[in-house]
């Protein structure tokens, strides 16, 4: 399935959960300091590897960078 | 100096840095050390796989407390999105609160940002609102229940000082919850004098990360910081139009 992701268009498996998402992103780095919006609602890490993606889905996989 | 009550929370330092700005994350960890901060934001942006170390690496080797800011934010609605994804990814309720009008002054909406305040307290956040200095907003922002105040001294990165240390005099007398003076402090006398004013804190950026010498002038800060809460304790003299001789008149010898 295709998707977007941090605004490319990706393709995924058609099974593809949040947390491959979150994989494919560059974001499973670590435990924490990251988090992901789906369809501009926050997953929390918990349902991650539970919930799966639906076809033209806007992910972002956000990080902490020095800022603010 | 006094323990500084902040979010329902005990802390030493009341001098909080950014992360932004720094040439490196060496240069940067170097500083935040010198400054002996315990608070430092910290932003949200997508991740980028191809990133050389990581700025919560250094902030975890510091043992120092991350808040996230919504900073890039111009709507309530993106602030509320990005503070829940803070809050997700770095597993606490406290969120730097800053919502801009534009990308020029980088200066607060004051509307947005209300509505994202009572949003945010709503959901349980210990909110720090990044504000104008306007006493009026202050109020609406400790009204809605914000954990501080955090009213400009001038625009983001200006290091244009404090331009209207009145208002700030103002915010702070009518303030009940803390009031850190965030965003324009340029050297060490800016922060010297918000602390002069009566805030209870600093929150700076680019004074120290822009500086030729960011591990010096953070050095400058804590102690600038340490020496206005001091001098706003002991009790200055009066500024006066004429002068007070310090030296008494009785027993000038007549030498003529």
């Amino acid at each position: 399935m295709i998707i977007e992701l941090n605004g490319d268009r990706v393709e995924l498996a058609d099974d593809a959960r949040v947390a491959d998402a979150v994989a494919r992103a560059g974001g499973d780095r670590g435990p924490r300091g990251v988090a992901v919006a789906v369809d501009g609602e926050v997953v929390p890490r918990a349902a991650w590897e539970r919930l799966k993606l639906r076809e033209d889905q806007k992910v972002e996989v956000v990080g902490a960078i020095q800022g603010g | 100096m006094a323990a500084f009550e902040l979010g329902g929370r005990s802390w030493r330092s009341r001098l909080i840095v950014g992360t932004g700005g720094f040439r490196s994350l060496e240069q940067m960890e170097v500083a935040l050390r010198a400054s002996g901060t315990e608070i430092v934001t910290v932003a949200l942006r997508r991740v980028d796989p191809l990133a050389q170390g990581s700025v919560l690496e250094v902030i975890d080797r510091l043992g120092v407390f991350a808040l996230p800011n919504t900073a890039g934010c111009y709507t309530a609605r993106d602030a509320v999105r990005t503070a829940r994804l803070a809050r997700d990814a770095f597993e606490t309720d406290w969120v730097k609160l800053e919502v801009i009008g534009d990308d020029r002054t980088l200066l607060p909406d004051a509307v947005e940002l209300v509505d994202a305040a009572e949003t945010l307290v709503d959901e349980g956040f210990t909110v720090l609102p990044y504000a104008n200095d306007d006493p009026i907003l202050a109020r609406r922002l400790e009204d809605a229940g914000c954990a501080a105040v955090m009213p400009l001294g001038s625009p983001i990165g200006s290091g244009a000082g404090i331009r209207n240390p009145y208002n700030i005099r103002i915010i702070v007398e009518q303030a009940k919850v803390p009031v850190i003076l965030d965003a324009g402090v340029g050297t060490a006398s800016d922060a010297a004098l918000a602390m002069e004013l009566g805030c209870d804190g600093v929150l700076l950026a680019s004074s120290v990360s822009r500086a030729e010498d960011p591990e010096r002038m953070a050095t400058a800060m804590r102690k600038a910081v340490e020496s206005g809460f001091e001098a706003r304790r002991a009790g200055r003299i009066p500024r006066r139009l004429h002068a007070r001789a310090s030296t008494p008149e009785d027993g000038v010898p007549e030498l003529g």
